[in-house]
């Protein structure tokens, strides 16, 4: 057989992550929308409006992630262990909250009391942020442990929660202003994914991030704001104007708007999740003469 | 106290790999894990041309942000600063892996032998089952280490309770030893240079020590 053939430093700069497959990748999808949804839904019932529906949905969604990261741990069936170290790790927390968000939804589903669905949405709310914290808790990925990675994690999930609301508005609303309402909120936290996610693309370019996670990123930038954000909001917004088939606007609009924030978590654990790399400070002296400068290979941006 | 640390003095290292052969020899590590790894750096442009060779292994960070993220515990940092795994706990979630900025961990989800699937005479001998599907590293021969407290042996003095690419260096690179004691190798060879740790802006406190020159 052939050797590989390896270039000096070949193994030096930041390496794409093979660990977390699409399985993993899953769970930030389907468990980041599902506990938005349960937020949303939640805030929703305040209204007055029947979200046994949402909550289903939600759960769902929250257990077809777990579902799918039980399968890419190395021991399955040692998944218990996982409760072990709730005093730092996140993804401790995140396994911790899934219980109360299922016992909680199952009794809002079979009594309808309010106290349960709200604590449903509360615990839902914690999914989202205990899932943004696993990541901004792994050094070894530049790109998810930079500070503006959280908030455009959080305020990913909760875009995608609310646009969920939103697909299901025409069916579980039956007044006008309700969806006009689901449209209008469902807009404003668009414009803040939006903002937010520039915000951190800007900071990966003005920090330093592996030019592999810049890349990466870049590839999806324009699809995501033109199709994920831009055109949901314009269909929001002919729905929160109550044009006429206004409460339809709003089915594509979210699932338009989901998978925009399903591109941009998928990009990120999968393709954008370059490792640190390895860099000298200074070059070590041989023989005679002076250290050489510092390196860093396969970094990007200022850092 | 006891802080067990690593000193590689990189204007002495010549890529040679034994440390690496070493290492999986005395770990028994399977085909394409190394839990130590010789990184060859060319930098520059032709005629201003360097040639650095930069052994890499876990840095039994002070900080470990694998500990902090292992929702199992079973990575843990002992007292001496030695970073261990539990085989027994892990669950293979290889969190730790991504936390690493070292690349030092490794998880294997299928036993793999050198020559396809049946292990040869020495694989057969040294393959340990529990450490597939579970994370796996350096452990800076934490085995020697501990048989240290039983004979009265000095790690990085003893080599029989030295870590195998220490006491393989062909070049004398590498020092081990405790970096509480003022009167260690690695203590006096530390204060003698000049060093860095790798990525030490991100606060883990490596306990690997590279000297690039003279103090």
């Amino acid at each position: 057989m052939k050797a590989k053939t390896l270039k000096a430093g070949d193994r030096i700069g930041p390496r794409q992550q093979h660990n977390w497959d699409w399985r993993a990748a899953s769970n930030f999808i389907a468990g980041g929308a599902g506990g938005g949804v349960l937020f949303f839904a939640a805030l929703a019932s305040l209204a007055g409006t029947d979200v046994r529906a949402l909550l289903l949905g939600g759960m769902a969604l929250i257990g077809a992630g777990l579902t799918c990261v039980w399968f890419e741990i190395g021991k399955p069936w040692r998944a218990l262990n996982v409760y072990r170290h709730l005093a730092t790790s996140w993804m401790t927390r995140e396994a911790a909250v899934a219980p109360l968000v299922f016992v909680c939804g199952a009794l809002a589903l079979f009594t309808a009391d309010t106290l349960f669905v709200l604590l449903t949405g509360v615990f839902g709310a914690a999914f989202v942020y205990a899932q943004a914290r696993i990541l901004s808790a792994d050094k070894g990925i530049p790109a998810w442990r930079h500070p503006r990675c959280r908030p455009m994690l959080v305020a990913t999930g909760f875009a995608e929660g609310a646009a969920l609301v939103a697909v299901a508005s025409p069916f579980v609303m039956t007044s006008a202003a309700g969806q006009v309402g689901v449209a209008a909120v469902t807009l404003g936290l668009l414009l803040v994914r939006a903002l937010l996610w520039r915000s951190y693309l800007a900071g990966l370019r003005a920090d330093g991030a592996p030019e592999g996670s810049l890349r990466a990123l870049a590839a999806v930038d324009g699809q995501f704001l033109k199709f994920g954000n831009l055109l949901p909001a314009a269909l929001l917004l002919v729905a929160a104007l109550g044009a006429p088939l206004a409460g339809f606007a709003l089915i594509p609009a979210g699932l338009i708007a989901v998978g925009g924030g399903w591109l941009v978590k998928y990009t990120l654990v999968r393709r954008a999740a370059f490792t640190q790399g390895f860099a000298l400070p200074h070059l070590p002296v041989r023989g005679r003469g002076p250290a050489g400068a510092a390196v860093k290979p396969g970094w990007g941006g200022a850092g | 106290m006891t802080r067990y640390v690593m000193a590689i003095d990189l204007r002495r290292c010549v890529g040679c790999q034994t440390c690496t052969a070493a290492c999986k020899n005395a770990n028994a590590t399977p085909p394409g894990v190394q839990w130590r790894r010789v990184l060859d750096l060319e930098t520059g442009e032709f005629p201003d041309v360097r040639r650095s060779f930069v052994p890499v292994a876990c840095m039994h960070c002070d900080e470990p942000p694998c500990e902090e993220v292992c929702p199992t515990t079973a990575t843990k940092k002992r007292a001496d600063g030695l970073v261990t795994i539990d085989y027994d706990t892990c669950i293979g979630c290889a969190n730790c892996v991504m936390a690493c900025p070292y690349e030092a961990r490794s998880i294997v989800h299928e036993a793999k032998f050198a020559y396809g699937d049946t292990p040869i005479k020495s694989e057969e001998v040294r393959f340990d089952p529990a450490r597939i599907g579970v994370s796996m590293k350096c452990t800076f021969c934490v085995d020697r280490i501990d048989e240290a407290a039983r004979t009265g042996q000095v790690p990085g003095r003893d080599p029989e309770v030295t870590p195998a690419c220490v006491n393989s260096c062909i070049s004398g690179a590498m020092s081990f030893g405790d970096i509480d004691d003022p009167n260690s190798n690695v203590s006096r060879l530390l204060a003698e240079t000049q060093s860095f740790r790798m990525h030490e802006e991100l606060g883990t406190g490596p306990g690997v020590y590279y000297i690039w020159d003279k103090g």
